[in-house]
């Protein structure tokens, strides 16, 4: 019978390192940035960190690269890779080895250096056999769009328009953060008229590719009162990997996202959640691209199946909706630094329980959730966290 | 007795009409247009669309050997035939052999392969011929190629066309070639390699054959030879061996579609003689480069039977004109283009290569013993034997399943401008298998505006990258047509 982490750590202190084309910075500034505005914000110092989880996908080495950044006086540093989610990955062995009670302070820190890969994109991924079909990520991800279009009867022109308020509603959300990389509005004209990247993606269905990194001290939970912040409690911290079976057998419909779904499942029972659309204040969701937020909107139960679109065109997940999404403006505007954007997603919902959120604050926010996609929708492996006060 | 038991052949989709090497370069413009293989097709590619053409619903493990002819293969040191003989599933105590280097290097191949059935080494050969060469740009040489494949199966059982006697002349003349290093053919000054060469020896072959099995030219229904770019000097040289303009197997038809395709010319003209070949005609076939190969072929009953296949007239009614002729430059890797501004790929590994050799190159997938499904992977990470099934999870209790000759219908596509290929956008298409099994593919020979879910589409081998001197086949999907 598995246990459950809810409320048994707590976040005590995060930071998150300004996203964008950072060429002028490398891995070891935005480690020691986020890390120094975590200590900072929790009032302690390096010295009291007991243990490290870090997570990145390309920028790293061992958990030396962390290590080194920061001189840690010899501390167990582990680097943790899990695709996309390799952030929650971080925050998930930090928050077990807590509670477990092998420590009382640990730090999760998520980087990654994008910018220096040499290209727009993420870097090219090759099958050992040189024989991969020749699909970009966004190409992976349009072709879900081409399914869930087809299959709920939505012309193209309908279904990019649907995708198209995604974009326009985090880029409103975006715009309002200082610390995101894209911070203007776009209209929905802007959005049908760019040009196609893999159809029907267009420009501003892609998120964009940025550097940044971010940190959170996690600490038992009987210890928050040592600690001047207000606590946000972990709730659920559940990973689905997929056996990728959706590209061999024929009865995936390409609609939805199977481990998404199951880890949602298992996150809300581990956070004791019933009802996801009423009791989450606020989602922070891997949307690499338009249409994972749609069918994740599904996936995670805010939606009914092939209904989405009723609910974005009810403004259901703009920031003055029922249920904010992207409120920070989403990996749309972030970016998607692989290995920071787990951390990145907790950073939002732990400033809006502090009331920190400046222009994007919810009001009263008691239940937020953050998911992280790794890989193509057939194929990847999703983290949930689920957070609250 | 022993003949061809069936025929097939291969012409690119892409054609090129030769105005537009005019528009290019100047200068004048020989009629008609060339077929120009795509940036993802070579000899080999080409060799076994005309094979699969060719064998039809044959079962490949009957098949003893395979022949490939070219003068223009991936390697100067490396087998074309054993790529080949596991792409189109043959046995693994089958003999291969490659011959190459001369332009009658097909009708070489069909004679060895004849010598063999006779002497009993085998009781069936598949002798495929493919070529692509290449003229350096802006002669009037570059007009004249194509590129195209022809395949025949040689058998003892259910033979459409008896081979009843061969000859061959061997003669050295230099007329066109290229030393081991060249990319582009050079000649001799044509009148003179035409009337000491061709025009001499074609009728010289074809009167020896004649005369050998003491026949003469109102014996044969049918003349078929190879051509030179002058088609006037077919003629001639047909009428010098006695034959009437009437038994001619015409080469025009296939110079104004096709152009000349090297060691593939004469079988793709006799492909075009068989398919409106009668039960009890008799043709004489050669096929002339550094002398002649002819032979005596009698067409019986059988041909009346043999299954639908696209030969040459099928494959000449599906084209598309290309608009532009800086594509043949850059497909032919003629021009330098600037690379995609990413990192280079990671190398292929030639040992996961071989490892994943029958999956790669076969398009061998398994059906699960215990639910019945079929499966097949090329995931992201590598093309992976299935040892767990992905519906059931039974653990290696499979058999073995080939999706190489199975249609099967677009479940979802997308035409993605991000990755960098030679022809963009890039079409992927995941697809849904006849008979069942899914998985993605790169989409070849398409139109993106002609592309939708349930597309019908069919596997087709194709080149997908030259690495360290390495070509790396695979399969793609493509449009039926």
């Amino acid at each position: 019978m598995p246990g459950s982490i809810k409320d048994r750590v707590a976040i005590v202190g995060m930071g998150c390192t300004q996203f964008g084309e950072l060429w002028g910075k490398g891995p070891t500034d935005l480690i020691v940035e986020a890390v120094s505005e975590a200590l900072a914000d929790a009032e302690i110092e390096i010295k009291d960190i007991q243990a490290v989880w870090s997570g990145t996908l390309f920028s790293g080495n061992g958990g030396r690269t962390v290590s080194e950044a920061l001189r840690l006086p010899y501390l167990p540093v582990t680097r943790v890779e899990n695709a996309c989610g390799s952030g929650h990955e971080a925050v998930r062995g930090a928050s077990y080895a807590v509670a477990a009670g092998i420590y009382d302070i640990c730090l999760a820190v998520g980087y990654e250096k994008l910018k220096d890969e040499g290209m727009s994109g993420l870097p090219g991924m090759q099958n050992r056999t040189g024989t991969h079909y020749e699909s970009s990520m966004p190409g992976v991800f349009a072709m879900m769009a081409t399914r869930y279009f087809n299959r709920y009867g939505l012309s193209p022109q309908e279904g990019k328009a649907m995708l198209g308020r995604i974009s326009v509603k985090s880029h409103h959300n975006g715009a309002l953060n200082p610390k995101a990389h894209l911070r203007r509005e776009i209209t929905l004209e802007q959005v049908l008229n760019a040009p196609i990247i893999a159809w029907p993606l267009g420009l501003f269905d892609c998120c964009g590719v940025s550097d940044g990194a971010a940190a959170a001290i996690i600490v038992r939970a009987d210890m928050v009162k040592s600690f001047k912040n207000r606590p946000v409690y972990v709730k659920a911290l559940q990973i689905c990997a997929s056996p990728t079976s959706g590209r061999m057998v024929t009865d995936y419909d390409y609609t939805h996202v199977e481990e998404a779904y199951r880890a949602g499942i298992a996150a809300y029972k581990e956070a004791g959640i019933t009802n996801p659309r009423k009791e989450v204040s606020m989602a922070e969701v891997h949307d690499c691209f338009s249409i994972t937020e749609a069918v994740t909107m599904e996936d995670l139960q805010f939606s009914p199946r092939g209904r989405v679109k009723e609910d974005i065109e009810a403004g259901t997940f703009e920031l003055t909706g029922p249920l904010p999404v992207q409120p920070d403006g989403g990996l749309k505007c972030f970016g998607h630094p692989i290995g920071a954007s787990g951390i990145r997603m907790l950073y939002e919902p732990y400033l809006q329980f502090q009331g920190r959120a400046g222009k994007r604050q919810i009001k009263d926010p008691k239940i937020a959730l953050a998911h992280n996609m790794g890989n193509e929708p057939y194929a990847p492996v999703v983290s949930v966290c689920i957070v609250g006060v | 007795m022993i003949g061809i038991t069936a025929y097939g052949a291969y012409i690119p989709w892409h054609r090129m009409e030769r105005q537009l090497c005019v528009k290019a370069w100047g200068g004048f413009a020989m009629p008609g247009e060339k077929a120009v293989a795509f940036f993802d097709e070579d000899s080999v590619t080409m060799g076994v669309a005309a094979a699969l053409d060719c064998m039809g619903d044959v079962d490949p493990q009957t098949i003893d050997g395979l022949y490939f002819s070219t003068t223009t293969p991936p390697y100067k040191e490396k087998q074309s035939a054993a790529i080949m003989a596991i792409a189109l599933g043959l046995r693994r105590d089958v003999r291969t052999a490659d011959f190459g280097t001369s332009l009658r290097a097909g009708t070489i191949a069909f004679g060895a392969a004849h010598d063999a059935l006779k002497a009993g080494t085998a009781k069936s050969i598949l002798v495929t011929a493919a070529d692509m060469r290449l003229a350096a740009p802006g002669g009037i040489t570059e007009q004249g190629l194509g590129d195209g494949a022809a395949a025949f199966l040689l058998g003892t059982e259910n033979v459409i066309a008896e081979i009843q006697g061969s000859y061959s002349i061997t003669d050295e003349l230099a007329g066109t070639w290229r030393a081991a290093d060249d990319t582009f053919i050079r000649s001799w000054e044509d009148r003179m390699v035409l009337d000491e060469g061709y025009s001499v020896i074609i009728p010289e072959a074809l009167t020896g054959i004649m005369k050998k099995y003491g026949l003469s030219p109102k014996d044969f229904t049918k003349v078929v030879f190879d051509s030179p770019v002058d088609g006037r000097r077919h003629g001639k040289a047909a009428a010098a061996a006695g034959f009437d303009a009437s038994q001619v197997q015409e080469p025009f038809t296939l110079f104004l579609k096709v152009g000349l395709t090297g060691c593939a010319s004469a079988p793709m003209m006799l492909v075009s003689a068989l398919e409106s070949a009668k039960p009890g005609d008799r043709i004489l076939y050669a096929g002339s480069g550094d002398g002649v190969d002819a032979f005596i072929l009698r067409v019986t009953d059988a041909i009346t039977k043999l299954s639908p296949r696209r030969g040459i007239k099928g494959h000449l009614a599906s084209k598309k004109m290309m608009d532009s002729y800086n594509a043949y430059l850059v497909w032919r890797g003629i021009v330098p283009q600037e690379e995609a501004r990413r990192p280079p790929k990671t190398p292929a590994r030639l040992s996961a290569i071989w490892r994943e050799r029958r999956q790669q190159l076969g398009l061998w997938g398994i059906k699960c013993r215990k639910c019945g499904t079929v499966q097949y992977d090329n995931g992201a990470a590598a093309t992976t034997p299935i040892r767990i099934c992905a519906v059931c999870g039974a653990k290696d209790d499979f058999e073995d399943y080939n999706f190489s000759r199975r249609k099967a219908k677009i479940f979802s596509y997308t035409h993605d401008n991000l990755a960098p290929v030679a022809d963009p956008p890039a079409s992927v298409v995941l697809v849904d298998f006849e008979g069942g099994g899914r998985a993605f593919f790169d989409l070849t020979d398409r139109d993106p505006a002609e592309i939708a879910v349930g597309t019908e589409v069919e596997m087709t081998f194709r080149r997908m990258q030259v690495n360290r001197g390495l070509s790396i086949y695979h399969w793609k999907a493509r449009p039926v047509r």
